[in-house]
């Protein structure tokens, strides 16, 4: 097993050595490219435009001068295809020759890109990206990677102990059926089942359903809440087609399902549902006001978790390069000195792990119709209701045990209660 | 900056020529046309050729692209022998390459298999595998015709789709596979101009190959199948096990891209696998002119040329790419290969009737 590792590890290590050898430091106020990759085409676009939006707002915001280095800011348009995914990142390395990689938006992609900064020796940067075992069980695959956005569980643990502080006692769960809803719905399992709570049921209908006309009778009677996972276009039909069929329980899900890249789209029959996520357009600070009132006057609409996690990815970029007065310090120091950052965010405070994944606050939203911020219509926002404060990917559980168990999948936690 | 407005014109002028130059085929303009299409084509192998020797000189981006390009033209051209030279238009080729690229993946990731000489093992289990998929999923698609043909291949493709997504603990679901490392044998695959060098190799063994196959007794029998099924029947043929062994045969070289596109993309999806890539497939070789088999690659490099390389230059390649497919559906039925027949055809023809011009006053 040593001797297969040294083999696979020998060549690059080797490789790096002769590449710091060789290269010379860069000079102050020279520019520092950075290679952007997200779906600019496809039925992804638009999520890619809020994330490009996002960090463009930033660079504009400082006028692309980071520290006295020219921020040189490279997008390549991914498709949401993992294959194409690594040529775009390949074609930024190869052609661009860019300092660092950022982006990616599904699960899929973030572990495309991975491989490829470490194979390449580039830095990763993840917005976006929350599949767990990018910083879970796989993190020791990727030593050039670091997350400043998520990891899919990471509000469901927070979450499932508020839906026990709520007295649900038996919660149906449905979800997109591949592995960012497992893991959203596997984190919010454990978490209630561990306060004594019940998961009595998992429906997966397929990613990209529109009519749940065969899934929503089929929840059942006795649960006292039902806990949802939607994404894109099935965030917008599964709460219509559900007050439709006249349920009366409390509905809760998972980030995706009211982020503010669906929630304008939404009707009143979200109204009263509950979700948990790192960030809120509708949280009440100066900071976050400030923006939500910027990139609305310029990109017209309500900033999104994906527009936050890239500006709040930039500025922690800024920070690195500023503290070393315009110069890229080399790829293991600049993910060295990402992962100890402290900084107070959009989203709030925001450290980083040992395993390079965020700690931040996790907010509990309830949507309500309201006017914030001094707009003069009525909208619908996540209005915050509680606030866990320094949340980890592991939550409220223990490190070492968390990562002796597999993955969530969708069997696993397994379903006990079902039946 | 420069350089970028430079490509982009040039993608732009030959688009214009094409446009400008076929609606007009009966102007003196095609018959120059003419010479310099039938030249560029002679020219176009011969850079196929040329490749080989300027690639290592190049950007390598553009080598990566070209190996992904020459790796995806080998499933083209299995299924140009279906759908050009039998008349089986498949839409569930992608399946084949799926199968070759997830035993790569699966046999390199988990047991460490494949990445030394063993790798030459995997390129025929890929082959084998993919085959026999093929001999199944033909029992039940061969027995069909035309649309209804299709409609099954379609179907089992996406049961293969079905398969990559859902069988979690094998295929690693919607995430896929990555392989951390290409094979390395006397030579490191990991060199990306040494890699390029193995997948045109094998291109252009497996083009060599399916040349034979199509030039072959074997091959003609296919072509009168093609042409009409029933004449070939009452000759004697065996016509079913004749679409049969041909659909293998398929399945087999599809089998072969997987296993280089495994490694050249460096990660298996079931994007991989999906209807998208078939029907990108099936495209590609219409594009080039179905039943040519060097169209299918052409078609290849022209898709992936618009897809992947003009898209990072400017943000309206889809409009390029559309009206590409357009334009060749309107006025090349018979795909890019086909100019030089049609111009053939027409020489004589206009030739015809200059002799009737001329002998006019005299018969009157």
């Amino acid at each position: 097993m040593t001797i297969t590792l040294l083999r696979r590890l020998g060549p690059p290590l080797l490789g790096s050595v002769v590449a710091l050898g060789l290269t010379s430091p860069a000079n102050a106020a020279e520019e520092l490219r950075i290679g952007y990759v997200a779906p600019t085409t496809g039925i992804f676009a638009q999520v890619g435009k809020d994330m490009v939006d996002g960090f463009q707002l930033y660079l504009d915001d400082v006028n692309s001068d980071f520290g006295g280095a020219k921020v040189k800011f490279i997008v390549e348009d991914e498709q949401a295809k993992p294959d194409t995914a690594v040529t775009r990142a390949k074609k930024l390395i190869l052609q661009d020759k860019v300092h660092m990689l950022v982006g990616g938006l599904l699960a899929s992609s973030g572990y495309a890109l991975a491989p490829v900064s470490t194979a390449d020796k580039t830095v990763y940067v993840v917005p976006v990206s929350a599949a767990d075992d990018l910083t879970q069980r796989d993190l020791s695959k990727y030593p050039y990677m670091v997350r400043t956005g998520w990891s899919s569980s990471q509000p469901s643990h927070p979450f499932g102990q508020w839906a026990c502080d709520q007295g649900y006692k038996k919660i149906a769960a449905i979800g997109a059926d591949y592995a960012f809803g497992y893991e959203v719905i596997g984190g919010f399992q454990r978490a209630f089942e561990a306060c004594g709570g019940q998961i009595i049921q998992k429906i997966w209908p397929p990613l990209g359903t529109k009519d749940f006309g065969p899934y929503i009778p089929t929840i059942r009677q006795d649960a006292d809440a039902i806990f949802t996972l939607m994404v894109g276009p099935m965030s917008l039909q599964f709460p219509k087609q559900l007050a439709a069929s006249g349920n009366k329980k409390p509905v809760i899900g998972g980030g995706t399902s009211y982020d503010e890249f669906v929630l304008p789209s939404m009707g009143d029959e979200v109204i009263g549902h509950v979700s948990a996520l790192q960030y809120s357009a509708a949280l009440e600070t100066p900071k976050n006001e400030a923006f939500v009132k910027k990139y609305r006057a310029k990109y017209g609409k309500v900033p999104s978790y994906y527009s936050e996690t890239n500006y709040t990815t930039a500025q922690m970029i800024h920070e690195v390069i500023k503290n070393n007065k315009g110069n890229f310090p080399g790829v293991e120091e600049f993910v060295k000195q990402v992962a100890a950052l402290k900084l107070d965010t959009l989203r709030g405070p925001v450290t980083i792990d040992e395993m390079r994944n965020p700690v931040q606050n996790i907010y509990i939203k309830k949507v309500e119709k309201k006017k914030m911020f001094g707009y003069d219509k009525e909208e619908l926002w996540n209005t915050v209701i509680k606030t866990y404060p320094n949340v980890s990917q592991f939550g409220q559980f223990n490190k070492d045990e968390f990562l002796k168990t597999p993955v969530y999948g969708r069997d696993f936690p397994p379903c006990k209660f079902c039946n | 900056m420069k350089s970028q407005h430079i490509k982009v014109l040039i993608v732009v002028v030959a688009l214009a020529a094409i446009a400008i130059i076929v609606p007009n085929t009966n102007s003196f303009v095609i018959l120059l046309a003419t010479r310099a299409l039938a030249f560029s084509i002679l020219v176009m192998s011969l850079a196929l050729a040329a490749i080989a020797i300027i690639v290592p000189n190049t950007n390598s981006f553009v080598i990566l692209l070209a190996t992904r390009a020459l790796a995806f033209s080998i499933l083209v051209m299995s299924l140009d022998i279906l759908l050009g030279y039998t008349g089986l238009p498949s839409l569930g080729q992608a399946a084949y390459l799926g199968v070759g690229a997830y035993l790569t993946a699966i046999l390199a990731t988990r047991y460490q298999f494949g990445l030394g000489y063993d790798f030459w093992l995997v390129v025929v289990f890929g082959i084998l595998l993919a085959a026999a998929l093929a001999a199944i999923f033909g029992l039940l698609a061969i027995r069909a015709t035309g649309v209804y043909f299709l409609m099954i291949t379609l179907a089992l493709g996406q049961c293969a789709w079905g398969l990559a997504y859902r069988w979690n603990s094998l295929t690693g679901g919607d995430n896929g596979i990555n392989l951390r490392a290409r094979p390395k044998f006397g030579i490191d695959l990991a060199n990306d101009v040494t890699f390029f060098y193995l997948v045109f190799g094998l291109f252009a063994v497996s083009l060599l190959l399916m040349y034979t196959l199509v030039r072959s007794p074997f091959g003609r029998s296919l072509a009168g199948i093609r042409e009409r099924e029933l004449r070939m029947k009452i000759l004697g043929y065996n016509t079913w096990l004749h679409k049969y062994i041909a659909f293998i045969i398929a399945g087999g070289f599809g089998g072969l891209a997987g296993v280089l596109w495994a490694h050249t993309a460096g990660i298996v999806s079931p994007e991989n696998v999906v209807l998208t890539t078939s029907v990108d497939a099936l495209l590609m070789a219409v594009l080039g002119g179905a039943g040519t088999l060097v169209g299918g690659a052409i078609g290849a490099f022209i898709v992936f040329g618009l897809r992947e390389y003009l898209s990072t230059l400017v943000p309206w390649w889809q409009y390029a790419l559309g009206a590409v497919y357009v334009l060749t559906i309107l006025y090349l039925p018979t795909g890019l290969m086909g100019i030089p027949e049609r111009i053939r055809q027409r020489r004589p023809a206009t030739g015809n009737r200059e002799d009737v011009k001329k002998m006019a006053p005299v018969t009157s």
